[in-house]
């Protein structure tokens, strides 16, 4: 079991910085429609707030519903285990970790959904018949982007008859995008980078895949499927909501942030102002863009997919 | 070896006996599946005995038929394919016989169980018989022994259609196994086993003709697209727990049989490799499609068997192009993978089965449309029923996601080799949105048929079915954690088959298999940490709540007053935008009756998901040949004379071939 103890504060770094993000992009939008915007630390005390409440059941709903949020927080939290930031390596890295990750979010997807059609109501059902269409496009997407990278720096001999080497775990797979490999495979990292900003627009249910501050029940996605949770089962949802943002931001920015010194404290502050710029990036994105219709989603998805083959096409080619 | 036989004899004998008593439906709904689980224990023991040791033991006796000779060896092969063979049969016994329970005195019980316990023998024997003609006599039995389970209740018009669709398409499986194993024995001295792999094939020309005789012999029973046609006829007609040991077990016979042909074909081409993949990208996405569109829940699971054994091909696609191309890792951990995958698609599959079989024993019901709301009718099922789909859509901590995650560490592996990136792309691909298309479809399953409200009257006087039906589904939920839970372990009992199928001496078996050590011991690791998390949260949102004032309500509606059971979305609306988006695979016929008008009274809307290989490949077919049998009637004038004639002019022609 390889654990090194200071990749375990990035653990405490995400629960504490997660929240962060939805307020930075809050204020980004905000500076963007000329508003005085929301405190960056709203999250927080919406959080806060959640957790002292009590809640309200629907009578339709069974232990399902009641189990969704739990699941869903705590699939999201371990999968925080596998992921590193930037050069310095997850508490956990093993081959194959990055499949891992992958298929915790569809634990995460998987609850979210049950415990939406655990309430019967159409529009519920609906968001959770358009996440798990889009999440069919992603999936693949994500792997193929990450298995792009993973390519870099491991040709191994074509013609040899004994295998090179062992496929690499996330953590060591974000060591090697350095500087040096952004030089000579920089279209590479760009597509997988491209891909994953895609995947990461639509898990996190952003615009223009799906727009967390609509008012109409017909038009949500992510934000339908949790109409009817109240107080602290709402707070984990919006927690876990935030972590997953968090990861996907730190997979992102380890792409783009090719700082690897080797001094851990540089690095990882590098690494964690590549996420906040992200989430102002993601902001941006919210301002100047409009929502696709909602029949568009999936060519924009079947395009982060073909982003990927490419990235994997390249990289084998040279 | 003496245990093996010992529980063909216990088998044999109770269905014989429950046939005996089939009059009286107590006797015959006890012996049966008593000696069922009796005869299965004692396989158990050789089983597990050799898995754990390695050693294969075999036995010989002459026998009078031509070509034939009763030659049973129990490898580290067949040990592992018995351990579903006799697993799940004994578990489904234990519940088949609460759930026959309710047809006694208007069905003959003694035939059934009396077929079920010969349908167990004979698969039994399949799997140990290393002799041609045994292999196909147990072939035969097993085949046809489950037709007869198939049409169980043969009142109804579909259980007999299903039943004959199955017999034909079985028989022609045969047909191309029959032809296989002449082109074998063509090369050896006889029909056993033993001098197929001596004759050593490598380097024979028609060892590539072979593999293909055996992909559509072995693959029309496995279910491979396009020769799956069968299946979602056939399963869904059976009783439950039959439905579950052919989904789980009969079919993996199939990928027995050509894991076997593999062994003696030596060296395989890389081609193979590639079609076997080919094979498993379009079981795999298409199968699981297909599940997507259906309303029948039984349907539903026998399309999803169409895509798990998808991704066994998978797996083996993987192990067969290591083999080739000289990658040993890749080729170890592909079959590693999807031999495992056999072992937990026969227990999730089961256990869905069993599920669906107590939702029908309690409701009547099929059609996922006109369920709901089970969950606090039936908790047990309901809690069990989504224990198994989380593990079919392999997700982790389950064993799904054990068997999954080796495929994909043997694909990711190799990535950037020559001749192996295409399929190792492909593989990821078709893994990654199979695993999406799976979720869309077991939430579907599991949130329209146990979530919500009633949809139907049928509905609401349902109850959790007998404890004994529980028990078996208890004890394969139970699998399916310990599975999840101890993949390290479970892959090192992987290692003496693997090594059985590969025929790698040199290499160290051992060292390849360990490399995916590592990785399985930290996702039991993390999924440990998960468990736990998820205690810490369950307990502090208890705390939370524990002295607060939770209100129950209705669910929130927005502002419409009157919502009933009918306005929820239905499993055909949840599915819609994927069967649209695939909607030139699925080609799903729509009728429909819109509404119109200011004041719409009526309207109405049907789908309908026929198989495309059935409507474009098959009944073209089956139609020619049957204009062409047709046209045979000119010669059939219903009289005596014309006939004897008939016979003279064929002795006096053989008579003329034999004077040349």
């Amino acid at each position: 079991m390889t654990m090194n103890m200071t990749s375990l504060l990035h653990i405490p770094t995400a629960f504490i910085l997660a929240p962060l993000l939805l307020g930075i992009i809050n204020r980004t939008k905000a500076f963007f429609a000329g508003r005085k915007g929301q405190p960056l630390l709203q999250a927080y005390y919406d959080i806060a707030k959640l957790l002292q409440k009590s809640a309200v059941y629907s009578r339709t709903t069974s232990w399902v519903f009641r189990a969704g949020p739990v699941a869903s927080l705590a699939a999201v939290t371990t999968a925080l285990l596998v992921v590193p930031v930037g050069g310095s390596a997850a508490p956990f890295h093993f081959s194959g970790d990055l499949i891992f990750l992958a298929y915790l979010l569809g634990v995460v997807r998987f609850f979210t959904v049950i415990a939406a059609l655990d309430t019967g109501s159409p529009f519920e059902g609906m968001g959770a018949s358009r996440e798990v269409q889009f999440s069919v496009l992603a999936e693949p997407a994500l792997l193929l982007s990450l298995a792009a990278m993973s390519l870099i720096g491991k040709i191994p001999a074509a013609d040899s008859m004994l295998f090179q080497g062992f496929f690499a775990s996330l953590s060591e797979i974000y060591a090697r995008l350095t500087l040096a490999a952004w030089s000579h495979s920089g279209t590479v990292l760009l597509l997988a980078a491209s891909a994953i900003m895609i995947v990461l627009l639509t898990e996190n249910s952003r615009i223009p895949v799906d727009d967390p501050n609509t008012h109409l029940e017909l038009t949500m996605i992510h934000e339908v499927m949790v109409l009817d949770h109240s107080g602290p089962d709402f707070a984990m949802i919006l927690y876990a909501a935030a972590l997953k943002l968090w990861i996907f931001c730190a997979l992102l920015a380890g792409v783009l942030m090719p700082v690897r010194s080797g001094n851990f404290l540089l690095d990882t502050t590098t690494i964690i102002a590549g996420i906040f710029m992200i989430a102002i990036g993601i902001g941006v994105i919210e301002s100047i863009m409009a929502r696709l219709r909602l029949l568009r989603i999936p060519q924009l998805l079947s395009g982060a997919g073909v982003f990927a083959l490419l990235a994997i096409v390249l990289v084998l080619k040279k | 070896m003496f245990l093996i036989l010992t529980a063909m004899i216990v088998l044999c004998a109770s269905g014989v006996v429950s046939l005996w008593y089939g009059k009286t439906p107590g006797h015959a709904n006890a012996i049966g599946p008593a000696g069922t689980v009796l005869g299965c224990l004692i396989g158990l023991i050789p089983a597990v005995e050799v898995l754990w040791t390695g050693q294969a033991e075999a036995f010989r006796m002459a026998w009078q038929v031509p070509f034939g000779s009763f030659h049973i060896q129990l490898d580290a092969l067949s040990a592992f394919f018995l351990l579903p063979v006799l697993g799940l049969p004994a578990i489904a016994a234990i519940y088949g016989k609460a759930y026959l329970a309710a047809y006694s005195g208007k069905k003959n019980l003694g035939v059934s169980w009396f077929f079920y316990t010969i349908l167990t023998a004979s698969m039994m024997l399949v799997v140990v018989a290393r002799n041609a003609v045994l292999f196909l006599m147990a072939w035969e039995i097993m085949s046809v022994s489950s037709f007869f389970l198939v049409c169980f209740e043969d009142e109804k018009e579909s259980v007999r259609k299903a039943g004959w669709t199955y017999l034909v398409a079985t028989h022609i499986g045969t047909a191309f196994l029959l032809v296989m194993f002449v082109l074998l024995a063509h090369h050896g001295p006889s029909m056993d086993f033993d001098h197929f792999s001596a004759a050593g094939m490598n380097g024979v020309s028609i060892s590539g003709l072979i593999f293909l005789l055996a992909i559509i012999g072995f693959g029309t029973k496995a279910g491979f697209m396009p020769f799956h046609v069968w299946l979602p006829e056939a399963h869904p007609a059976a009783p439950s727990h039959v439905s579950a040991v052919m989904s789980g077990v009969m079919i993996k016979t199939g990928i027995y049989g050509i894991v076997r042909i593999l062994t003696f074909l030596g060296h395989p081409d890389p081609w193979w490799g590639w079609v076997l993949t080919g094979i498993g990208v379009v079981s795999g996405i298409l199968g699981v499609l297909f599940a997507l569109a259906q309303h029948d829940l039984k349907r539903l699971l026998a399309y999803h068997s169409v895509e798990n054994i998808g991704i066994i091909a998978l797996g083996l696609g993987m192990g067969v192009l290591g083999m080739a191309l000289n990658q040993p890792l890749l080729a170890v951990l592909g079959f590693a993978g999807g031999l495992l995958h056999v072992l937990n698609h026969a227990i999730f599959k089961g256990l869905l089965f069993l599920g669906a079989g107590a939702v029908l024993h309690e409701t009547g019901e099929r059609d996922i449309e006109k369920l709901g709301g089970l969950m606090r009718r039936m908790p047990w099922t309901g809690a069990l029923f989504l224990l198994g789909a989380v593990a079919i859509c392999g997700l982790p901590p389950l064993n799904g996601f054990v068997s999954e995650f080796i495929i994909y560490v043997a694909a990711f592996s190799g990535m950037g080799l020559s001749g192996i990136s295409l399929s190792s792309i492909a593989i990821i691909t078709a893994l990654a949105m199979i695993g999406g298309l799976a979720a869309a479809c077991f939430t579907k399953a599991f949130g329209v048929v146990f979530l919500g409200e009633p949809r139907t009257s049928a509905v609401m006087q349902a109850h959790e079915v007998s404890p004994a039906m529980r028990f078996s589904m208890v004890i394969l939920g139970i699998s399916c954690i310990l599975i999840g839970f101890s993949g390290p372990a479970v892959i090192s009992v992987m290692k003496s088959v693997v090594e059985t199928v590969t025929g790698y001496q040199g290499y160290d078996i051992a060292a390849h298999l360990a490399v995916s050590l590592p990785p399985l011991k930290h996702i039991s690791a993390a999924a440990g940490i998960l468990l736990a998390i998820l205690g810490v949260l369950i307990w502090l949102r208890q705390r939370l709540l524990s002295h607060r004032n939770v209100a129950q309500g209705g669910t929130w509606d927005c502002g419409y007053t009157r919502p009933n059971a009918r306005m929820q979305y239905t499993a055909s609306s949840f599915a819609q935008p994927l069967t649209g988006m695939f909607g030139f695979f699925l080609q799903t016929r729509q009728e429909a009756a819109l509404p119109e008008g200011f004041f719409p009274s009526q309207s109405r809307l049907h789908t309908n998901t026929e198989d495309i290989f059935t409507r474009n490949l098959y009944r073209p077919i089956f139609r020619c040949i049957e204009r062409f049998l047709l046209w045979l009637h000119w010669m059939q004038q219903g009289q005596v004379q014309i006939y004897i004639l008939y016979v003279a002019v064929t002795l006096l022609l053989l008579l003329i071939w034999n004077l040349r």
